[in-house]
């Protein structure tokens, strides 16, 4: 292909594209930081991003009251029942594509399409089969009050949230781990046990090392849907657990566009850096091995 | 004989590489012509312009007659037989071969006979159907050949088409593809590495480097009339030694004066000497011209590869006989056996055996990798 | 021997979690009673109210038009865009290109969705629309975070061509676009039909972007489901979970089918290539 056609193809088939990126993809970004700091007249104002470090509300648990700091403390909230979800995600979901990548070509097909197909359902609908189980009135609670078990308060807590996270967040863990190891060379392993290393030290010195690739990419499929969710803990929180996802949500539905933007703003930063450092963290990793 | 394509001053640069400097070459109707040198000589890069895919920087290409600069590739009637073949692998091997008479739109029972006569020509009746990913290496081969010469074009071009065969489907092949163009009468350009393939097959032979030609000859002629230090090592084995030519016929290197059939040099010019390993006849040390040691000895089969220390110059020389290591001998040079070159850019660069290994061997030759870098930067 | 029954086990508890809310949602849905927790008789009464649910049915209709679309659109683009950036030199654009692939891909729904609702608020602002928000907003939307995932799915598989293809064909009498269709499209093929397959179903099951682009006049399935689950829901939503399950079961049977099949095409190729 000479040099004269090439051109012509790339300016046929990337301008389209590019433009429709630079407009529908890196556009909307920059609103969303103009939207951030600029007030409902659109002049400039540092006021969206400090409210959500400043404002403050009153907690009253009953017997004592008081302030906290409104949005540091749904995003800590948000983190730290990601970080739950993930990790239960990460504990759950890895023998699992261990054990799918050890299995027969026919199992592997099977059990594949098994995870996938709760992953096409919709996850309004999975969050919502959770609700119906874990009411107060649901299945769980009909289940052992039929065993005499008593009944257990489960919807509205921290703990409904992270099941609901990890019930439709699960697949994303498990299909990148599973492909990274499916792909590993059975001779990798048994050049490992052939140079005298017992099974488990297979595990921890070379199917672990080889398969972090999957798991961070797993990780980020994880975490960055379950931090942003406002769906689930609507649903599954009975609405007393705000989320960052859940005051993005309330501000666009007030119609308060701009703070809307700004918390948005600073999720989005707080993300990149994260991931920036995970990254460094995966290369530092890899370089080392 | 009729030119069939001219390349008038061609030069092509990607980036600050300049591939092609400023190329002359005229190619004749019927003629077996090979673009010989190593990776990233300028050969591929001439071929893929002959074909359309790049275009010059400067200079013309003549096809008879016509100036056919700017004409796309599937204007031009010339067909290409790709490196590693480019068959289409959702087409079976029919289709493949009548690809290009489905784009004129030739009717069908036309298509029909012509692949089939194409198919036998290239020895493959009866794998119309098959799928060209299920094909030997050697049948997809056969293939392309087809594929590309069913169009009945005036010229064929051969970029490197045997180097992913294995030693003997390569030599069988040699042999096909030049009675396949003796049979078709089109003329072929064909782009090596492989001198052993270029001398054997070739009508007219090409040698380039660093986007020049350093000679265009017959394959005994490149063989035994080197223009320049560079053709001389790259065409097979050669001592090559500075010399001085004393007068007509007498030239003086290694420490002697011999006897030789060239002339027509100045008066005292340094020269380069070129004395190929099997002219040199070895004697008793007291009958030779010039006297060394031998430090080490190679069986091949047929002969004995031997290096020779004289005077710190390390020869090869190859030789029926055994010598052992540590022998003293003598070496006789007949006066045909000395070919005098003019000094050029190569001179020193070549000819020394004194490092020699089997790393020689492989100037010659590309891997695969630099083969990759070098159609990367041709694209 | 000990460690497979383990592994058995397992798998089994695994699936049993990932299966069991559906099943409930799938037996409550012949339920006679409203109950959520008690069986009180099969019935087909929740289906049938379903199917006069006009608006869910509207829904429906709505949600196909917008994904057949999207996916059509995204699929021709961003095989475009593939093939662009296969051929593109310049490290830098390359880099630049990819970066910007990826980050409707990262970056979390809701930012993506805002985004988008800010741009078209802003710009239907500027026209002086009251609301901008309407099926063409959406269908840009989707569209944009469908790219990615047909770019993703198409390039690697014309990194893996044999670049000498097009111009194979180009030698043997094609134009540059004939070559296109003649000889690369049909290498990358199953690329394209993955990518196509991959936006329709993303545009299918999206809710976040939908939910904060969405017009409203236009509301699609999950946008629907959205609104049936704020108030307190009939079991009609299980009917409709029940329907959904069942396609897309059906689906993933027939793709694995089809896969099984061109498995079995390659293992009979590579035999008669051994003899």
């Amino acid at each position: 292909m000479n040099d004269k056609t090439r051109r012509l193809i790339q300016r046929l088939t990337l301008t389209p594209y590019s433009v429709w990126a630079v407009l529908f993809i890196v556009v909307p970004l920059l609103f969303v930081a103009y939207y951030a700091f600029t007030d409902q007249n659109f002049r400039f104002t540092f006021d969206n991003i400090s409210r959500f470090f400043t404002a403050t509300s009153v907690v009253d648990n009953g017997e004592t009251t008081r302030e906290v700091h409104t949005y540091l403390v749904i995003f800590m909230r948000s983190l730290k029942l990601a970080v739950i979800s993930t990790a239960v995600c990460l504990l759950m979901g890895y023998p699992l594509a261990y054990i799918m990548a050890r299995a027969s070509e026919r199992t592997q097909s099977v059990l594949l399409t098994l995870i996938m197909i709760p992953m096409w359902m919709n996850f309004l609908i999975r969050t919502y089969a959770w609700m119906t189980i874990l009411q107060d009135t649901g299945i769980l609670n009909g289940f052992l009050s039929a065993l005499h078990l008593g009944r257990i308060h489960i919807i509205g807590t921290e703990s409904a949230v992270v099941i609901g996270m990890v019930y439709d967040y699960f697949p994303y863990m498990v299909l990148p781990i599973y492909s990274i190891m499916a792909k590993l060379d059975v001779k990798l392993l048994e050049a490992a046990s052939d140079l005298g290393c017992p099974g488990l030290s297979v595990l921890r010195r070379v199917i672990w090392p080889l398969s972090i690739p999957g798991v961070l990419s797993g990780i980020t499929m994880v975490l960055i849907p379950s931090i942003s969710t406002f769906y689930i803990s609507q649903k599954l929180g009975n609405g007393k657990f705000f989320l960052i996802g859940d005051a993005i949500e309330g501000q666009y539905t007030a119609n308060n566009l701009h703070f809307a933007a700004a918390i948005a703003f600073i999720l989005m930063v707080i993300l990149l850096v994260c991931m920036a450092l995970m990254q460094k963290l995966a290369n530092r990793r890899l370089v080392a091995a | 004989m009729k030119k069939i394509v001219e390349i008038k001053n061609i030069s092509k640069s990607f980036g600050d590489n300049v591939v092609l400097d400023n190329i002359n070459l005229d190619i004749y109707d019927n003629e077996f012509i090979t673009l010989l040198g190593p990776s990233g000589c300028g050969k591929t890069t001439l071929l893929r312009i002959i074909g359309g895919f790049e275009v010059p920087d400067q200079g013309d290409v003549i096809f008879m007659g016509e100036n056919i600069n700017g004409l796309p590739p599937h204007k031009r009637n010339v067909n290409t037989v790709f490196q590693r073949y480019a068959l289409f692998p959702h087409l079976n091997v029919f289709e493949n071969v009548a690809f290009s008479l489905r784009e004129k739109r030739v009717p069908k029972d036309e298509i029909q006979r012509a692949v089939t006569e194409m198919l036998s020509l290239v020895a493959l009746k009866g794998f119309e159907k098959r799928s060209v990913t299920s094909l030997s290496g050697g049948q997809q081969q056969r293939v392309a050949i087809a594929r590309a010469l069913v169009n009945q074009p005036k010229v064929l071009l051969l970029d490197e088409p045997l180097s992913a065969l294995d030693l003997k489907l390569r030599k069988d092949m040699q042999v096909e593809l030049k009675n396949i163009q003796k049979a078709t009468g089109i003329t072929f350009i064909f782009v090596t590495h492989d001198q052993e393939e270029a001398l054997s097959m070739s009508d007219t032979v090409v040698v380039m480097t660093e986007g020049h030609i350093q000679q265009i000859g017959t394959p005994p002629d490149i063989y035994n009339e080197p223009q320049n230090a560079f053709v001389a090592d790259f065409i097979g084995e050669s001592n090559i030694l500075d010399g001085v030519m004393l007068e007509d016929y007498k030239v003086r290197f290694s420490g002697h004066t011999f006897q030789c059939l060239d002339k027509g040099f100045g008066p005292r010019e340094a020269v380069d000497v070129v004395v190929r390993p099997e002219d040199v006849d070895i004697v008793p040390e007291e009958k030779g011209h010039l006297r060394g040691v031998v430090t080490s000895v190679t069986f091949l089969g047929v002969h004995y590869e031997i290096i020779v220390d004289i005077g710190g110059f390390k020869w090869m020389i190859q030789t029926t006989d055994f010598h052992d290591v540590d022998e003293h001998i003598g070496l006789f040079i007949e006066p045909d056996a000395i070919h005098v070159m003019k000094k050029s850019k190569f001179s020193g660069m070549f000819g020394d055996y004194s490092s020699f290994s089997d790393e020689m061997d492989e100037i010659g030759e590309v891997d695969l990798e630099e083969l990759e870098a070098e159609s990367e930067t041709t694209k | 021997m000990k460690m497979k029954r383990a592994s058995k086990i397992y798998t089994a508890l695994i699936m049993i979690f990932l299966f069991a809310p559906i099943a409930i949602l799938l037996v409550f849905s012949f339920n006679e009673a409203k109950s959520l927790s008690v069986f009180t008789g099969f019935s087909l009464k929740w289906y049938r109210e379903l199917f006069r649910d006009s608006e869910t049915l509207r829904a429906v209709l709505n949600t196909l038009l917008l994904a057949v679309s999207a996916s059509l659109i995204s699929t021709v683009m961003g095989t475009a865009a593939a093939v662009g950036i296969n051929k593109l030199r310049n490290k830098v654009l390359r880099s630049t290109l990819d970066s910007v692939t990826n980050i409707p891909m990262i970056n979390p729904d809701i930012i993506t969705g805002i985004s988008l609702m800010l741009m078209f608020v802003f710009v239907g602002r500027l026209f002086g629309a009251a609301t901008s928000l309407s099926f063409w907003t959406m269908l840009i939307s989707h569209i944009t975070f469908c790219l990615p995932y047909v770019i993703l799915q198409v390039l690697p598989k014309l990194q893996q061509m044999d670049q000498a293809l097009p111009e194979a064909a180009m030698d043997l009498g094609c134009t540059p676009l004939r070559a296109f269709f003649k000889a690369e499209l049909p290498e990358i093929m199953p690329g394209v039909v993955t990518g196509l397959i991959m936006a329709f179903t993303m545009s299918l099951d999206d809710f976040v972007i939908s939910y904060f682009t969405a017009g409203n006049g236009f509301q699609t399935l999950p946008i629907r489901i959205y609104s049936m689950t704020k108030k307190t829901v009939t079991p009609k939503m299980y009917a409709l979970a029940t329907i959904i399950f069942f396609v897309i079961l059906s689906l993933l049977l027939l793709s694995n089918f089809y896969d099984e099949e061109a498995m079995n095409k390659r293992r009979q190729k590579k035999k008669s290539k051994e003899k």
